[in-house]
């Protein structure tokens, strides 16, 4: 089992996994270490990495053979561009310093590139700035008061608290404390590695050049081999909703909590509109959900949806209105409310109007790529997001890819997650130094924190069962719940499931959805699986401490009923699904 | 400890999907034995299992409702067991026809929640089988709010009807965006409660911006429905709210539903004329039959009661209220109703009958009414129904006070502590007797000082011969 767990980390865990957890280092400290004690960081990982590869010989040869046929024209291509008369500032340029930007520098510099990143605003983007960390902030003091307040849970804890109250300016400070703390972060451990910080906003004036300034000095060209664009994305206001900042506000304005309204209308139903939710009903706010479809929180699977909204909405001081357009949003002014029309989103015809104290727009988010200069590459953008195959090279309006040309995060739209776009940027620096990489979005997992949280990885239900329709395999599903969970009883939070989507006949893991206590921190034992191809017959037999809530896992996957016996010492080649 | 888990926990969707299945094979097999005569299918929906010690199940919802089509593999209906939340899902097509037990009930294991009817034609045969096989499902202890009956849609009449003095101003405040009530704004949690409470929105008035209808509000119009439809009562419906258990300096915090129904009580009382009479009677008699009889359970709550309510039956003045503030309302029973301080709040649970009800039994119901009380269940009829108030603040060593009279009732006897006393005596000996003092406040349109004294002297006399308590 050791032995096989080993292995299965040579394959593509070099690639991904590694490098991550310098990432994860290099972030969490507070104080970046000094160059040198980086290059020894470097030095060790090269040598763990050289050590797996020595493991890695019991593999069938094959891969081997393969790595080793697409080293060689990368390496001739290298020369090739070594003799070429004109010789760039930079191995990669990449613009767009947000966690996807930071993720693809950091080990672009691992892997010895010489790299810029060019940054028009702050460092960190959306999601340190205005996103995932801040928002981590509020919802850590939400989880709090709910404790707090819930007379109940506290008894049954045999604790006494007293009436909790919070401090609203005391709350926002936290927020943004933490933003700059982790942005300082960010900041200290690209500079400390070499990566150059060009400040400006960056466009692309043709292959291999870009022009980055800002208004008063416009005009610094850099040259690069190859860029990457990683410009992220912004809220996505839909039309005839007027923004104010105050009382129609979108993420970015409430994440600086400047108030807390008596009655907030959330339009949008998604994982930022339920994160806001949570936060919001904990601070005292009642909310109104606005959400275009027939049901709430789409794109969850079904059944943990339904439990969601039994949980996170239908106790709290949330009611929602579905099936409908928000059509026109009018800020409060002159002692009026703010006013929200709606109309039915089927018929179009009006159907109420509602009256509240504020509205925060939660319709998803819009790629922020105006302004590139993609046609000067013949480049058409769709919707604004940047067309990219799957190893993220950026198309060209016929469909071919452009040369030196990437584009990941936000910007590609193929999954908007903070921590997709650092894969997709570690998978596109894996390819320019001579490794191919195609990143399994599938084992990609995502995670929405209320109280309790959601995660999940891979398909959902139905998206399983068409799968395997149109594929002609069977699926199954398990469940296990945290009520039959010690340690979630002894949190006295036995409220959540876990639900596994499989494959009976092999065993493939195809998709896990958790809610329940800390279902962000579960999620990766299946989302590592997934990536790293182990099926359930082998993962059922890794053992758990007890107790810990990962125990629901382990019982989800004990209680799967796979036909495939466990494939011993030898683990099945990763699937990429 | 992990593998025992597992043991008693399996519900992968495979074993959710069999076992009603199974289960509603065995209806249908005994239907298909009649195929000649009946092309009918009622099949019965039954409580599954949904783990290996699952014994009995709680329906906290159905999904669908009576005459709702059903296909294949829809959710039904949400069952607890002693494990999980799950939604269980039926495994034919038709139509739901009958539910046998209602959410919040609890069902065996095996035993039939529902029916499912084949066609619409068979709805009706199927509900009529349900009525006739009777499904006895016990309900849950948490699904009957105390609230419940308080709030029906009568006495949310009542509270159109009164509207309390203090939001009365804002009437004229209507919404400006509810065309003139065409329109109901009311914020999320309002709409909540109202539903909960059973208040209707549309004849509540709102307090809050421009008018909007907010939780206070809803609370307030349920308040005022409880208060009017019992005249004693000092509690609300809401269970929800509860005061916390600590009090922050320099915080203001809104009265909880009971506490503003209390306020608006002690409010009301102003507007009736009340006088005081005090009375100090010697206990010694009575200490010792209570130290007789406390191993019985007799509480002295529960013979202070039975002495008034004996004193009661010989004056029926003292009983009576003034409603109409233009006749007496002769009560004809007399019920006891005792103010308990509560977590938050004070409510008066009611000794029905105190008078015929004997020592030992009255003593009984007063612990159940006590713990009933604590535990927030009380029904409407247990604490509203009193005809005179004891109020006793002995306990805590006080040894006189008045009492506030509450609307609706006649008389407030305030109880002070009994103490040892130096007294003189007729025969001019000086002894120690033990003595306490009780206080009447009561309402001059009915009762007169004459009355007051009288009965006073009666109940002395009770008390310090209270051979009649035990009889």
């Amino acid at each position: 089992m050791q032995y096989s767990a080993t292995l299965s980390l040579s394959q593509s865990a070099a690639a991904s996994t590694i490098p991550k957890s310098n990432y994860t280092v290099n972030h969490s400290l507070p104080f970046s270490p000094s160059k040198p004690i980086n290059l020894r960081f470097c030095g060790l990982r090269r040598e763990a990495f050289l050590g797996f590869s020595s493991l890695s010989r019991s593999q069938p040869p094959q891969s081997k053979i393969r790595s080793d046929k697409i080293n060689c024209p990368i390496s001739a291509s290298l020369s090739d561009n070594g003799s070429a008369p004109k010789s760039f500032d930079y191995d990669l340029v990449i613009i767009g310093a947000g966690v996807g930007g930071h993720g693809a520098a950091l080990h672009a510099v691992e892997k010895g590139l010489k790299t810029a990143i060019i940054e028009g605003d702050v460092i960190g983007g959306t999601c340190v700035n205005r996103g995932c960390v801040p928002s981590k902030a509020l919802l850590a003091v939400s989880g709090r008061m709910r404790d707090l307040q819930n007379e109940h849970h506290m008894k049954a804890l045999g604790l006494q608290v007293a009436a909790a109250g919070y401090d609203r300016q005391g709350v926002a400070d936290h927020a943004n404390n933490l933003a700059t703390k982790i942005r300082n972060n960010l900041t200290n451990s690209m500079k400390a590695l070499g990566v150059d910080i060009l400040t400006g906003v960056g466009s692309i004036l043709g292959p291999h050049k870009v022009q980055y300034g800002k208004l008063d000095s416009p005009g610094n060209i850099v040259t690069a081999k190859d860029i990457i664009i990683a410009t992220g994305s912004v809220p996505f206001v839909p039309k005839g909703i007027e923004v104010d900042g105050k009382t129609v506000i979108t993420s970015d304005h409430a994440l600086k909590l400047e108030s807390v309204p008596d009655w907030i209308a959330i339009v949008g139903s998604g994982y930022i509109g339920l994160e806001f939710s949570d936060v919001y009903t904990a601070l005292g706010s009642e909310v109104t959900f606005i959400e275009a479809l027939d049901q709430l929180m789409p794109g969850f699977d079904p059944e943990i949806g339904k439990l969601a909204q039994r949980v996170l909405i239908n106790p709290r001081k949330i009611d929602y209105h579905t099936g409908v357009f928000a059509t026109k949003i009018t800020p409060a002014k002159n002692g009026k409310p703010v006013t929200i029309e709606l109309i039915d989103a089927k018929t179009k015809e009006p159907k109420d109007t509602l009256e509240v104290d504020a509205a925060l727009i939660a319709t998803g988010r819009a790629p922020f790529t105006d302004g590139l200069g993609l046609d000067s590459v013949h480049v058409e953008r769709k919707r604004g997001f940047v067309p990219v195959d799957e190893r993220m090279r950026v198309l060209d309006f016929k469909g071919d890819p452009v040369p030196h040309l990437y584009c990941i995060g936000d910007a590609n739209g193929k999954m908007m997650l903070a921590h997709a776009a650092s894969a997709q940027g570690i998978s596109v620096v894996e390819q320019l130094t001579g490794r191919d990489h195609v990143l399994n979005h599938l084992s990609i997992p995502a995670a929405c924190f209320t109280h309790p949280e959601i995660s999940m990885v891979g398909l959902t239900e139905p998206q399983a069962r068409e799968k395997a329709e149109k594929e002609g395999f069977e699926v199954s599903v398990a469940k296990t719940s945290f009520k039959a969970n010690t340690k979630a009883l002894a949190e006295n939070e036995g409220e959540g499931i876990a639900k596994l989507i499989y494959r009976p006949d092999n065993g493939e893991i195809l998709g896990v959805h958790i809610f329940g206590l800390h279902a962000a921190d579960l999620i990766h034992e299946a989302s590592n699986a997934i990536a790293l191809g182990t099926r359930i017959q082998d993962i059922k037999l890794a053992v758990h401490a007890h107790p810990t809530l990962s125990e629901v896992i382990d019982e989800l996957f004990k209680s799967a009923k796979v036909k495939a016996h466990a494939s011993g010492p030898i683990v099945n080649e990763p699937v990429a699904v | 400890m992990a593998l025992f888990l597992q043991t008693t926990f399996l519900t992968s969707s495979s074993s959710l999907r069999q076992k009603p299945r199974l289960s509603s094979w065995a209806s249908h097999i005994s239907s298909s034995r009649a195929r000649t005569r009946v092309h009918a299918k009622i099949r019965e929906i039954f409580m599954p299992a949904l783990s290996s010690t699952m014994t009995e199940g709680k329906i906290v919802s159905w999904v669908k409702s009576e005459g709702d089509k059903l296909s294949k593999g829809e959710s039904v209906v949400v069952v607890e067991s002693d494990k999980a939340d799950m939604d269980v899902e039926t495994f034919y097509d038709g139509y739901l026809a009958a539910i046998m037990v209602e959410e919040g009930g609890v069902a065996a294991v095996g035993s039939a929640i529902a029916l499912l009817a084949e066609s619409q034609e068979e709805i009706e045969e199927a509900k009529s089988k349900a009525a006739s096989s009777s499904p006895t499902p016990s309900p849950a202890p948490a699904s009957a709010p105390v609230s419940e009956s308080t709030t029906g849609s009568d006495s949310v009449e009542k509270a159109v009807v009164v509207v309390p003095p203090s939001t009365s101003a804002m009437a004229s405040a209507v919404h400006p965006a509810s065309e003139g009530g065409k329109r109901v704004v009311a914020s999320p949690y309002a709409k909540k409660l109202a539903k909960e409470l059973e208040v209707e929105l549309g004849r509540v008035i709102g307090s809050g911006p421009n008018g909007r209808i907010v939780a206070k509000d809803v609370e307030a119009a349920a308040a005022v429905a409880t208060e009017l439809g019992s005249p004693a009562a000092k509690v609300s419906a809401a269970p929800a709210v509860q005061a916390p258990p600590g009090i922050e300096l320099g915080s203001v915090v809104p009265f909880t539903t009971m506490q503003g129904a209390v306020s608006r009580n002690m409010l009301e009382s102003l507007s009736v004329p009340t006088f005081r009479v005090g009375y100090t009677i010697t206990t010694d008699a009575l200490d010792a039959l209570y130290k007789k009889i406390k191993s019985k359970g007799v509480t002295m709550t529960a013979l202070l009661a039975k002495a008034t309510a004996l004193a009661l039956v010989k004056h029926p003045a003292i009983n009576s209220s003034c409603r109409d503030g233009n006749s007496f309302t002769y009560n004809s029973s007399i019920n006891i109703a005792v103010a308990v301080a509560i977590d938050g709040g004070l409510i008066t649970p009611v000794l029905q009958d105190a008078d015929k009800v004997d020592i030992y039994s009255l003593s009984r119901k007063w612990k159940e009414l006590v713990d009933k009380a604590r535990a927030k269940q009380l029904q409407p009829q247990e604490y509203n129904t009193g005809t005179f108030t004891l109020s006793n603040l002995g306990m805590f060593g006080v040894d006189r006070f008045d009492a506030i009279l509450p609307p609706g009732t006649g008389a407030i006897m305030a109880v002070g502590a009994s103490q040892p006393t130096v007294v003189a005596t007729k025969d001019g000996r000086i002894g120690m007797k033990s003595q306490m003092q009780v206080n009447v406040t009561a309402d001059h349109r009915v009762i007169y000082g004459a009355d007051l004294a009288a009965f006073l002297q009666t109940l002395a006399k009770i008390i310090e011969d209270p051979k009649d308590l035990t009889f």
